[in-house]
């Protein structure tokens, strides 16, 4: 076992060693040597690991990927990717590289946009301490892989009291066949600041591509971030996203993670509140098509009192797909007065979908209010009948039930253009 | 308007239905009483077309066209309406949108264009005021922590929102205290025209004292034994379905 896991582990990252880093600054160079060790330590998962019991990555690492080594000018028309009637600032990656020629970026009142490897080069100082400190490769193989390996991404800084209306709209293309990218996000949102944020994952082509992404989001004092993630790759894809969140005192911080399509999707999102007075939100949906695998990962650790959060994931899954759900909330020791809710509904569209939910809770303090649940139905044919006894069409009738029952999901997109375009991809998505 | 011949249907093959024989008109009311498990439920669950019950023999005709062909929703469009005797509570689908949804898929049905959202908020105020519905319930989510008087007045409500041609009520009486009865056979009533028909399916003779009946049908074991008019209703009320029992056994 162990040594043809080494050999799949090694190919990749053969194919890799190709990337070229020699002139990054020394921190960053350092960040990737430890990287580097840090692979050395770790194994791709097996149906052993617990953290990954339910899904297998066999499809991913079973192939042989292609890198692209720089940033490429080919035109690309990014319309059919915008979010209709949205004015955003548009921030395009290709492949893993920034594409300032296809952006759209507005910058000022406190707000810099920029690509992370100029940070870097440059040696933003807010990226030389902060760069991987939350993200840290030690921890997940898919996070060591990516700090070894990440080509580019996009830095979000965000000056104290830089309140921004205009949402920030990232669209991250792969238009490659057999190609694996890994970019970063690094969101820092200074004190009193406010920003929202879109990062959608699309292919053009991009058959049997890999994405491995990982955001890193540093919220200070009484900074307030909605991150919305929207997962819709056609065809044959595969991406594994981690998000890690570190919060400070009163803080808001709200994702929501909508995944429409994809072959084989994980998630692992990580919340650390690290002050009183928080709110977190994290929300999600997702659908499932044919085979298509999705697995939603999620912890928020609450470590300091007085702060709440709330959970509510849905998942949608229609023929022979499989969604997994596990979400845990640790309440520590000092985090007296926490609120913590956590909820995971399901509807199986068809005898074959499957979902595995794992709904946990570890509570070390004793003046709490946290509740967790999960349920798993079908969608109720009375009344559909109802519905169509009035005239409505069966598909038209499917919708309304599917776009009810999504519907406290998506409570939290504050964005009413994208929350209308998250409602009409889904009916799209489900009607094929 | 409706011809039902020699309907036959069961369900999970048990028969239900055995033969029913049923003409009705524009213009008309027609009351089907029965004791209970004698089939009403189903006669109209048939009509409306629920995929349950398989229909095992006869046809049924509305306004020249085969209704069994027809699916639920097209039966609706072309102006079949029952009012269920347990209204569905639908959390999150709001009563107002999804009437708007029927409305203008029954007009495209018809080759028409959308209702504008003017014309429909003004259909919305005149029909529940006919029910007296409160315009918080009519856009509230479809029955959801309705009483039992409300669901049924929504159902009135939406009947008359979508103006069918022939309105089938099973057992809209049943829970209601007498005012909501009273509200809503006045809506029945001031629905009621020469060009539609409306068939009533009731236990109790009381709602049809205030939905009077032109023609009462006594069903019983699955087939229509006995017609007459009005003052068949009080008969039966006064006398009970023993009597009709007992005339149909000894004849077989």
């Amino acid at each position: 076992m162990t040594t043809t896991e080494l050999t799949k582990k090694d190919m990749l990252l053969d194919s890799l060693n190709e990337l070229d880093f020699s002139n990054e600054p020394q921190f960053s160079q350092d960040l990737r040597t430890n990287a580097k060790k840090a692979l050395e330590n770790l194994e791709f998962p097996t149906s052993k690991t617990e953290y990954w019991k339910y899904t297998r990555i066999g499809k991913i690492i079973n192939k042989t990927y292609g890198i692209q080594h720089e940033v490429s000018d080919s035109n690309i028309d990014i319309s059919s990717y915008l979010i209709p009637e949205l004015d955003a600032n548009i921030v395009v990656l290709v492949n893993g590289f920034f594409r300032t020629d296809l952006s759209q970026i507005e910058t000022g009142k406190g707000l810099e946009i920029s690509s992370l490897k100029n940070a870097i080069t440059k040696e933003d100082a807010f990226i030389k301490d902060h760069l991987g400190e939350i993200a840290k490769a030690e921890k997940e193989l898919f996070i060591a892989l990516n700090t070894l390996c990440f080509t580019d991404g996009v830095y979000i800084d965000l000056n104290k009291n830089a309140v921004i209306e205009k949402p920030i709209h990232i669209i991250n293309i792969t238009n490659s066949n057999n190609l694996i990218s890994n970019t970063r996000t690094i969101v820092k949102a200074h004190d009193n600041s406010s920003v929202k944020i879109i990062e959608s994952f699309v292919n053009l082509q991009g058959e049997e591509s890999f994405t491995n992404n990982v955001s890193e989001l540093f919220l200070n004092p009484n900074s307030n971030v909605e991150y919305n993630k929207i997962q819709n790759k056609e065809g044959e894809s595969y991406q594994i996203s981690t998000e890690q969140i570190y919060q400070r005192k009163d803080s808001n911080f709200t994702i929501n993670t909508i995944t429409l399509q994809g072959t084989l999707v994980r998630n692992n999102l990580n919340i650390e509140v690290h002050g009183e007075g928080c709110e977190t939100n994290l929300n999600g949906i997702y659908l499932g098509k044919e085979k298509n695998h999705t697995d939603n990962h999620t912890v928020v650790d609450h470590l300091k009192p007085n702060c709440n959060s709330n959970e509510v994931y849905k998942g949608i899954l229609d023929d022979n797909s499989v969604g997994v759900f596990n979400g845990k909330v640790f309440v520590r020791p000092d985090a007296q007065k926490t609120n913590a809710f956590q909820q995971n509904n399901n509807i199986l569209l068809t005898d074959n979908a499957v979902i595995n939910s794992k709904p946990e809770l570890e509570i070390y303090a004793d003046d709490v209010k946290c509740s967790h649940g999960s349920t798993t139905g079908q969608l109720d044919e009375e009344a559909i009948f109802y519905l169509q006894a009035r005239g409505v069409s069966k598909r038209s009738a499917i919708n309304m039930m599917i776009t009810a029952f999504v519907k406290d999901a998506l409570d939290n997109v504050s964005i009413p253009t994208l929350k209308d375009y998250i409602d009409i991809k889904i009916e799209k998505i489900l009607g094929n | 308007m409706l011809s039902i011949k020699n309907l036959q249907a069961s369900i999970e093959d048990k028969e239900i239905l055995k033969g029913i024989n049923l003409e009705i008109k524009a213009g008309e009311v027609h009351a089907i009483m029965g004791p209970n498990g004698s089939g009403k439920s189903t006669l109209s669950a048939v009509l409306a077309g629920r995929e349950e019950y398989e229909v095992t023999g006869g046809s049924v005709d509305f306004d020249n066209k085969d209704l069994l062909d027809l699916n639920p929703e097209d039966r609706a469009r072309e102006g079949v309406f029952l009012a269920f005797q347990y209204p569905i509570e639908i959390p999150g689908v709001s009563n107002i949108n999804f009437l708007k949804t029927a409305i203008n898929e029954t007009r495209d049905y018809h080759g028409k264009d959308s209702i504008t959202a003017k014309d429909f908020l003004a259909l919305v105020k005149e029909k529940s005021a006919l029910v007296e519905l409160d315009a918080k319930l009519a856009s509230r989510s479809v029955n959801e922590g309705f009483s039992g008087g409300e669901k049924k007045r929504n159902e009135i409500f939406q009947m008359a929102m979508l103006e069918p041609k022939l309105a089938i009520l099973d057992e809209t009486d049943s829970g209601l205290d007498i005012d909501a009865l009273r509200i809503v056979a006045n809506g029945v009533n001031t629905l009621k025209s020469k060009d539609n028909a409306t068939v009533v399916i009731t236990h109790y003779q009381r709602l049809l004292d205030y939905i009077v009946p032109d023609f009462v049908h006594v069903l019983y074991n699955g087939k229509i034994v006995k017609t007459g008019g009005k003052e068949l209703a009080l008969e039966l009320e006064e006398k009970g379905y023993d009597w009709i029992k007992e005339e149909v056994d000894a004849a077989s």
